[in-house]
Parts: structure tokens; sequence; C-alpha cells
């Protein structure tokens, strides 16, 4: 992991100010992304997981200019891109793409779905009219469609094939890097598969750089490189696939993969499970110190009054816990 | 695990079919399906979207929408058929003897109602408590179900709770009347994974305290493993297979539940390159096809498939784990 990040996202932080009361007199902020730092290198799947309102689906949007960030930096070719105005930002966009979760509120209901998935392809000026219908009949055989599906409308299509026809989508203008948030959330058990297996295949050929937002740490422990767990706003731990699931350092981590249940009775019935108590806090109003300190197990004085800091304790193994000590990992 | 042969089950389902009215006309949603649950039984009904395990227990309270109506079939609850019984019968039991617990506690909660209100209505209507005793017997599910500082929780409105505190309001209105049997439709859903495993304890705790049976319908396979004694699985309207859980997870015998089960990535599995995925999607209601409805999707299926529909029958050498499928079937014959 020597080479040079394909992404590099340094400080970032998001804010959003909410106006509370009847008529909205109070102003408050909702920390949704607090000071969040990793690298993506070519090639790779990066997750993030972590609960909901936890920050990895704003950490997406706000990593593609979607959201302006309220501060922090993301490198990407040599240019800080969340700095940059909708019309610089243009050229990088055709590069970064993003699948969303619901297949069912994100294409366009009067639109073919062969004008859904040929629309980049003519804003982006990568082929004339004449060329399109070729372009997208290879476009849905990509992503395991007949090409008799262009002239088709979204609510003629399953939900697993028109997750298929965002993937085509995201695909049209030969992105290097797509974020996947909560892209197979949605669908049936047997069709999550499907969409899983396709993301892996196009991957392999197309080398792409997925960045990988979800909630299921099976599905990700499958998928991922490395992992990134985050807790309200913040990362709680970042590590490879194998460190983070074998070797889990922050607690937070190890009560979420307690708490994942595992289709399997005869392990069930003996697993020790560590359950947290209570719920996640406001992000309006996010803890002192470190922000898991009112459920973790092991929280001292310290960790009340300090945030921790985002520390590299072995190689590629980073993680932001005052209980860790360096090198413990080993 | 299963009731005593001595004893008749607490709820016994059988035949139930459901039609959906269409403008191509009526069509089937729910064929046939036979469904028991022993006294203190805890039974999982998996399947995927649309194939009709909500709809079969939300039949039996007649809670059905509109256009969807039961067609045949009896359901029997403590010996009495709940689908023939009077509405005013029916009340007593609605709520009463069968808790319900819904997946989305957003809309199944009343806004505008603070939730104390919410779970005294039961009490007050079921066990004709006074208005102070129902309030008392509040604060006390609110605490069991883990909600802290109920009696100040009590005059809050749904919307001032978090999801999961929500969630266990619903449980503790499903619990409300100490019912025979809580049917839960998919409670954790929407919930993160650390407040799921908060509400699966606090369900596992109170059957035992109570000695309550549970229904618990999900499309999480890896979730009821550690849960339930019984799993029926359903595909299309049909339960295709029908087993003691430890049963069905060690011995699969449905081609669906095979595939089903090869498809969630397990936490504890090293990296695979590939899931295995059952191809196409299931059959969209009404659309059913003639035989097996598995058959489309079935790498296994043969002519007979495609042409008359499979019967649940034992699987042999077990107890109590039955499959309805040709091939299965047929294999289980050959190797006897």
């Amino acid at each position: 992991m020597a080479a040079e990040p394909l992404i590099k996202v340094e400080n970032l932080v998001k804010h959003f100010v909410v106006r509370l009361g009847a008529f909205g007199e109070r102003g408050a902020t909702v920390h949704a992304v607090d000071d969040v730092n990793f690298d993506i290198f070519a090639g790779e799947t990066l997750s993030l997981v972590g609960e909901s309102g936890c920050g990895k689906s704003t950490t997406g949007f706000t990593l593609l200019n979607l959201q302006k960030a309220t501060s922090g930096k993301v490198i990407f070719q040599g240019e800080n891109i969340v700095s940059l105005d909708e019309k610089r930002m243009r050229p990088y966009r055709r590069e970064l793409q993003i699948v969303f979760q619901d297949p069912y509120s994100t294409l366009n209901p009067r639109m073919t779905i062969g004008e859904v998935v040929g629309e980049p392809i003519l804003f982006h000026k990568l082929a004339t009219k004449a060329e399109l219908p070729e372009k997208v009949t290879r476009l849905l055989a990509d992503v395991g469609l007949p090409a008799r599906f262009a002239s088709r409308y979204p609510h003629e299509l399953s939900g697993g094939q028109r997750q298929r026809v965002a993937i085509a989508r995201a695909l049209a203008c030969q992105p290097k890097f797509i974020v996947c948030d909560e892209a197979i959330s949605a669908l049936d058990v047997s069709v999550q598969a499907q969409i899983i297996n396709l993301l892996l295949d196009l991957q392999e050929k197309y080398g792409l750089t997925y960045l990988f937002i979800a909630h299921d740490l099976a599905v990700v422990r499958h998928i991922s490189d490395r992992v990134g767990v985050m807790y309200l706003g913040r990362l709680a731990e970042l590590a490879t696939r194998e460190q983070l699931f074998s070797n889990p350092l922050h607690p937070y981590t190890r009560a979420l993969l307690s708490a994942v249940p595992e289709a399997d009775p005869e392990l069930e019935k003996t697993r020790q499970r560590q359950i947290l108590v209570g719920d996640v806090p406001s992000p309006l109003a996010p803890p002192a110190g470190c922000r898991f300190h009112t459920r973790c197990p092991i929280a001292m004085d310290k960790c009340r009054a300090v945030v921790p800091e985002w520390r590299e304790v072995v190689p590629g193994h980073h993680v932001a816990c005052h209980a860790v000590e360096v090198g413990a990992a080993g | 695990m299963t009731a005593p042969a001595d004893n008749k089950p607490l709820l016994d389902v059988r035949g139930l079919t459901i039609e959906i009215e269409t403008r191509r006309g009526p069509a089937i949603i729910v064929d046939g399906i036979n469904l028991t649950v022993g006294k203190g039984e805890t039974v999982g009904v998996v399947g995927e979207s649309g194939c009709g395990k909500s709809l079969t227990m939300l039949s039996l309270v007649r809670l059905l929408p509109n256009k969807i109506k039961v067609k045949g079939g009896t359901a029997e609850f403590a010996g009495r058929d709940l689908l023939k019984m009077s509405k005013s019968e029916l009340r007593q039991v609605r709520g009463g003897k069968i808790g319900f617990v819904f997946q989305d506690p957003m809309t199944s909660l009343n806004p505008v109602m603070r939730i104390g209100d919410q779970l005294c209505e039961p009490l007050i209507y079921h066990r004709n408590m006074s208005k102070a005793d129902a309030r008392k017997r509040a604060i006390e599910l609110l605490r069991l179900v883990g909600i802290p500082g109920p009696e100040q929780r009590i005059t809050a409105y749904p919307h001032e709770l978090s999801g999961g505190m929500r969630q266990r309001v619903m449980i503790a209105m499903g619990l409300a009347c100490d019912p025979e049997l809580l049917i839960a439709d998919e409670p954790t859903t929407a919930l993160d994974v650390t407040i799921q495993a908060q509400i699966v304890d606090l369900v596992k705790d109170l059957r035992k305290k109570l000695n309550m049976s549970v229904v618990w319908i999900t499309h999480d396979l890896a979730l009821i493993a550690g849960l339930v004694d019984r799993v029926a699985v359903l595909y299309a309207g049909t339960v295709v297979e029908d087993a003691p859980v430890g049963e069905l997870f060690a011995r699969p015998t449905h081609p669906y539940t095979r595939g089903l089960l090869a498809s969630i990535p397990k936490l504890s599995d090293e990296q695979a390159s590939r899931l295995s995925s059952i191809g196409g999607t299931p059959p969209e209601p009404g659309r059913r096809p003639k035989g097996c409805p598995f058959a489309p999707r079935c790498a296994l299926a043969e002519s007979v498939c495609h042409e008359s529909v499979p019967v649940l029958e034992s699987v042999a050498g077990t107890s109590g784990h039955r499959v309805a499928c040709f091939v299965a079937q047929r294999q289980m014959k050959e190797a006897a």
C-alpha cells in the first residue's frame, strides 16, 4: 500500500445547520462528519460501516462534492475537489460516480432505460447520438441486462434490475471511482448476492475503486479490502479486513461485530455477545471527549474529557481510543 | 421444542388461501398455507418481500388491506376458528390474547397521542382496568422492555423517542394484555444491529418469563438462527420447507432454502470471491407459474415441477422436517 492514494481525505468536516422550535427560532448544528481522515487506493474496495446517523453516507456525499464540505480537503488527481465550484468540478464528475440505495426513487420514471443510461454519455460528449445505441447495449450487457431493456421504463423492472440500471449509468462515463451508498441494502437476499457478484466482476474488469457504504457487516467482510468504522461523525477504527475482523481494537467495533447474528443455530447458542446499552446520542449535541464514552464498557475519566487521537497503532491499523496501547494490536 | 403430542397447538392454520383483487381479476397470493405454533414455541416465518408472510399473519386477525381477502382455510386459535369469529369476539382476541408488533413504529404508533395513553388503551379496553391501574401497568411495561425513566417517558410523544425506543414501546403494547401469542412482523428490520441485538434479547427473555408463543416474521435467516425453535420458509405464498431450526440449517432440503442460505455471506467465513446466488426474481403476485412456484428459478427443476404443485412431505429419518419439492422427495425415496 505504499502507492500514492487515488483519493486522499484530510480533516473532512461536514456540519449542517438546522432550525429548531416551532418557528425555527433556535439554530443548532448537526455534527454529521467531524475531522475524518483516510486514503483510498486505486483498485481497492474501502467500506465505511456504522449505524444510522453515524455520517457514513454524508462522508460519501461530501467526498464527491455533492454537498459542500464545511472544511477539510479531498485530494483527487492533485486537486482539492471539495473547493471546486460545479463548473470546475464537471471534468472530475465523469471519473467519480455514485450508486444509491433506492433504485425506485433514483431513476427518472419518465425516461426509458436507454435514456437513463445514455444521458451521461451525451452530457460528457463521449459519443455521438448515432453511436449511442451501441454504447448503451454494451453497458446493459456489462450489468447482465438484455439489449431490449433499453426501450423499457423503470416501473417495468424489478428492484434488482433497476439497481443494475443504476450501476450501468454509473459506469457509462468510464469512471475510476464509484461510491456505493447502501447500494444493496434495499434488495432481497437472493438478489443481493447477484448484485454483489456483479460489482465484484465489474471491479475486476474495469479496475474500479469502490467506496462501499453499508451497515451489513457480513457483506462488508465479503467484499472489502479495508474497512472503516464510524460512530457519530467520527472514524473509530480503520484497518484491513483481516485486521478489523480478527483483531478489532475499538470497543465499538467489538460490540458491533458481536451484535451481528450468524446463520448458524449451534454457534448462536454458545456465542458470547456483548450487548451495548442505550442509544446513539444525538449528533446535535455529541458527547464531549470520545463520542462513544456514554455506551462504552471500558470508558475511563479521560474518555469523557479528551478527544482520542486518530493513530496508526500497527501499520495499516488506525484507531481512535484512549484504551488502546500503541503496538497492542500485534 | 414442538408442542407435546397430547397437546393441541395454540395456533393451527390449515389451507389458508388469500386473494388480491387486480385489474386482471382476482389473483391468489397465499396458496393453502399450513402452519402450527405450539404453546410456548417460537416459530420463524421466513421469506423475501412479497412471499405473503405478513399477509398470512394479518389475515388471522382480519387486518388485511381492502382489496385482499381470505378465500379459504381455517385458523384455529386455542380451539376456535379466528376466521369465523364475529367482530366482537375477534376484538377480544386482537390485542388481548394475540399481541402484534409491527415493523415500522413510526407509522404504527399514533403520533398525536402520548405513549402512556396508547399503552393504557388496550388495558382499559381488554382488562377493564381503572385509569390509575392502567397507568401503573403501563409504567411497569415500559420498565419491562428496558426504557429508562418510564415514569417520565410515559408522557412523551412518539417523535420524542429514538427508533429503538419506539420499537420497545411497540413491543410493550404487544405485550400489554399478557398475550398467549405474540406476532412480531420484522420488528427489528428498521433498527441498527446493536439495537436489534437488544430487542432480540428482550423478546427471548420475555418469552421465557411469560411462557408466550411467538411468531417472528422476517427475511433475515441469520437473525432467527439463535432465536426460534422452528422455521417455516415461504416462497410465493406457499410453505416450501418447515423444520426445527437446527435441522433446517444443518440439512436444508428445498433448493430455495439452500439457495437462500448459500447467498448470505457469513461473518465467520473467510472471504470467498463470489457468492452463490439464485438467478431471476420471485414471481409477482398474480403471475405465479403453474406447478411449483420456484421451478422457473430452480436449477434442479424437472418437467413434473412445471406441471404440478408439490405438497409438504416429511423428510425421511427426521421428526418434524417437511419439504415440498418433487426432486428432493424422489431422491429421498431412491435413497431409502
